[in-house]
């Protein structure tokens, strides 16, 4: 395996709540490779989108932030301001879920995009407006010398999130960070999405990570995938192998409450029973405890650590795996 | 089965700058009593509308719409107003579907209200059954702010704020499209329940085949404005006729690696419905359409034992 482009390194994200600080993030450690795909996979808080923030240093002001980011030999932690800056667009860029937040609704596409360009590549107007209409065709957007002059909400909701990775890619970014992406988008402009991403990523040997709660979206576009839940990573592992042989009961319950194609119409899903833990008040033992049918006393008592005792390849963090 | 609601040659229109919209253009379809009818669709496809336009929220340009033998185009806003006690709606999005600044009893109670129950005991006593038939505590929930619940728990809230007046038929709309995928899991299931327990008759509107395949007897699939195609959910998944049925078939979204995904999804989305396309409407995006497409509207007929497509070319003739 080449150097890692991405490594975390015992990440913590702490957010002041009236109740007492949150562990959003309760230390994560994750590396990737050039133009390699992680899917992220987790429930709404998680930690998956505060752990994609941390990566990017786009976190609340007030969230408390531990460990290191390393990221191409640079620890993003402690890197000035400026620096950051300049890294952002040409080496690190990001897609929300909402693509009418993250786009201005006053602006039109084409100013957005030619922004982007001068800022980060110092492009010229013209120089910029060419690209960006290469890049809104890439993408996959009919006329796009049209689209240039029009709003955000002229658009389509696919057509937007179509928008927010156009500009993405314009610098040619080393790692796209794509936070549930198509959890906005009906199923078939969901495929969409997805392919173009798979696309890019692979024209482009790019890295991207993937994050959604879906274990559907990550099963054939990622190379490995990690589980999140309550703050931690308690699974990861190569992609086909996790489906094959996944050994953390969450995940199992996880892909089990998805509808399944096959099975006939009103056949009761195995629905994971209660919520996930109040973070402010961590378990002593295993977070997903309270909701695993095989918990006992040792569950209970003790964390159980993200390992691989086995040597087989995949980590986890279980004290009865599957 | 005897149809409880009936919906015949609906069209309903909305002016846009000086266009006409058609978001629902004759559409006809029945839900027997106690019966789950998916219906499914594209964003703007027109489900929404016609769940709103069945309610009378949205007053119909045309068409009928028969509640056990009752037209309700024709009722006037106070008959209208008693009837709604018998259908209700459920929507996407749980917590903007609940007020702020209300404690949950309140909201819980406010259609008993609304219905003329004055005795406070009697309300009291309501709430907290159908608080504790959607599994949520009673005595913890009343007296809080819907921000102190999670999205499930809301829509939970949303559940039983509809069930408590014992409606016939609930409209859902997008029921669990906000919810993670562990939460969509509880809230279908507390469907089915709530189904058998009150004896309710569903519409249930999704844009997601997968999730409405676990709660449809049958499936109506929607676009622009049109049926395409109407059958058994389980005849409608193994031989789908419309070409647009497969399409959303192909692009659900498998959690098994070894299935790559559908490479042939069309590139697009639907095109306006404010100038949708001669013939058929999904012909621009359609694998099968040839000439006859552009110019003659396609009839839904049966093609098989209670399935019926609108198309000049249907997958596997049958």
């Amino acid at each position: 395996m080449s150097a890692p482009l991405l490594s975390v390194e015992g990440i913590t994200v702490d957010l002041p709540t009236p109740r007492g600080p949150l562990r959003a993030v309760d230390g994560v450690d994750l590396t990737l490779a050039p133009g390699s795909t992680l899917g992220i996979v987790g429930e709404s808080g998680c930690g998956k989108t505060m752990l994609s923030r941390a990566v990017l240093q786009l976190l609340p002001k007030r969230a408390k932030l531990g460990g290191r980011i390393l990221f191409a030999g640079r620890d993003l932690v402690t890197l000035p301001a400026e620096e950051l800056r300049r890294l952002r667009g040409p080496e690190l860029a990001v897609v929300f879920q909402d693509p009418m937040t993250s786009l201005n609704p006053v602006l039109t596409i084409g100013t957005q995009i030619v922004e982007t360009l001068q800022a980060h590549l110092g492009m010229d107007t013209a120089a910029a407006t060419r690209r960006g209409v290469e890049l809104l065709a890439a993408v996959g957007i009919p006329a796009p010398e049209q689209r240039l002059r029009q709003y955000p909400h002229q658009l389509s909701g696919g057509m937007r999130q179509r928008v927010a990775i156009a500009i993405a890619l314009s610098c040619e970014p080393k790692l796209l960070i794509a936070d549930e992406p198509t959890t906005a988008l009906d199923v078939t402009v969901q495929a969409q999405i997805l392919d173009l991403l798979a696309r890019e990523q692979q024209r482009r040997h790019m890295a991207l990570i993937l994050i959604t709660h879906d274990l559907g979206v990550v099963a054939g576009r990622t190379d490995e995938v990690a589980v999140m839940y309550a703050g931690r990573v308690v699974e990861r592992a190569p992609t086909p192998r996790l489906f094959t042989r996944m050994r953390m009961p969450y995940t199992e319950a996880l892909l089990a409450a998805i509808p399944k194609l096959d099975s006939p119409p009103h056949t009761p899903l195995p629905a994971i029973a209660g919520r996930p833990p109040d973070q402010t008040r961590p378990l002593k033992g295993c977070s997903f405890e309270p909701r695993c049918r095989y918990a006992d006393e040792r569950c209970r008592a003790a964390k159980p650590p993200l390992a691989d005792p086995e040597r087989l390849g995949g980590l986890f963090a279980c004290w009865h795996p599957l | 089965m005897s149809a409880l609601l009936s919906v015949r040659n609906l069209v309903v229109e909305y002016a846009i700058g000086g266009k006409t919209l058609s978001a629902v253009a004759d559409v006809s379809l029945e839900v027997g009593k106690g019966e789950t009818l998916g219906l499914v669709g594209e964003s703007g496809c027109g489900k929404s509308t016609l769940g709103r336009a069945v309610l009378q929220l949205r007053r119909p340009t045309a068409g009928k719409v028969v509640f056990d033998g009752t037209e309700l185009t024709g009722l006037d806003a106070e008959k209208m107003r008693l009837m709604r006690r018998r259908l209700q709606l459920i929507f996407q999005d749980p917590i903007a579907s609940l007020n702020p600044r209300r404690c949950i009893g309140d909201i819980v109670a406010e259609p008993l209200i609304i219905t003329g129950i004055t005795d406070k005991a009697e309300r009291d006593r309501r709430v907290r059954e159908v608080l504790t038939a959607v599994g949520l505590d009673a005595d913890l929930v009343t007296g809080r702010l819907p921000h102190e619940f999670s999205g499930g728990q809301c829509q939970r809230i949303c559940i039983a704020r509809a069930l408590i007046l014992e409606p016939e038929l609930v409209i859902c709309d997008e029921p669990v499209s906000a919810l993670d995928v562990s939460i969509r899991a509880q809230i279908l299931n507390l469907l089915e329940d709530m189904k058998r327990r009150y004896g309710l008759t569903l519409l249930f509107i999704a844009h997601d085949l997968a999730v409405v395949k676990a709660v449809s007897d049958r499936i109506a699939v929607m676009y622009l404005g049109k049926l395409c195609e109407v059958g058994p959910t389980e005849k409608l998944f193994a031989q789908p006729a419309h070409p647009y049925t497969a399409l959303l078939l192909e692009a659900i979204p498998v959690p098994d690696p070894s299935v790559k995904p559908a490479a042939n999804v069309p590139i697009g989305e639907p095109p306006s419905p404010i100038d949708p396309p001669s013939g058929c409407r999904f012909r621009t995006r359609c694998p099968r359409a040839d000439a006859v497409c552009a110019e003659v509207v396609p009839p839904l007929e049966e093609i098989a034992d209670g399935q019926f497509a609108a198309c000049h070319h249907p997958l596997s003739a049958r």
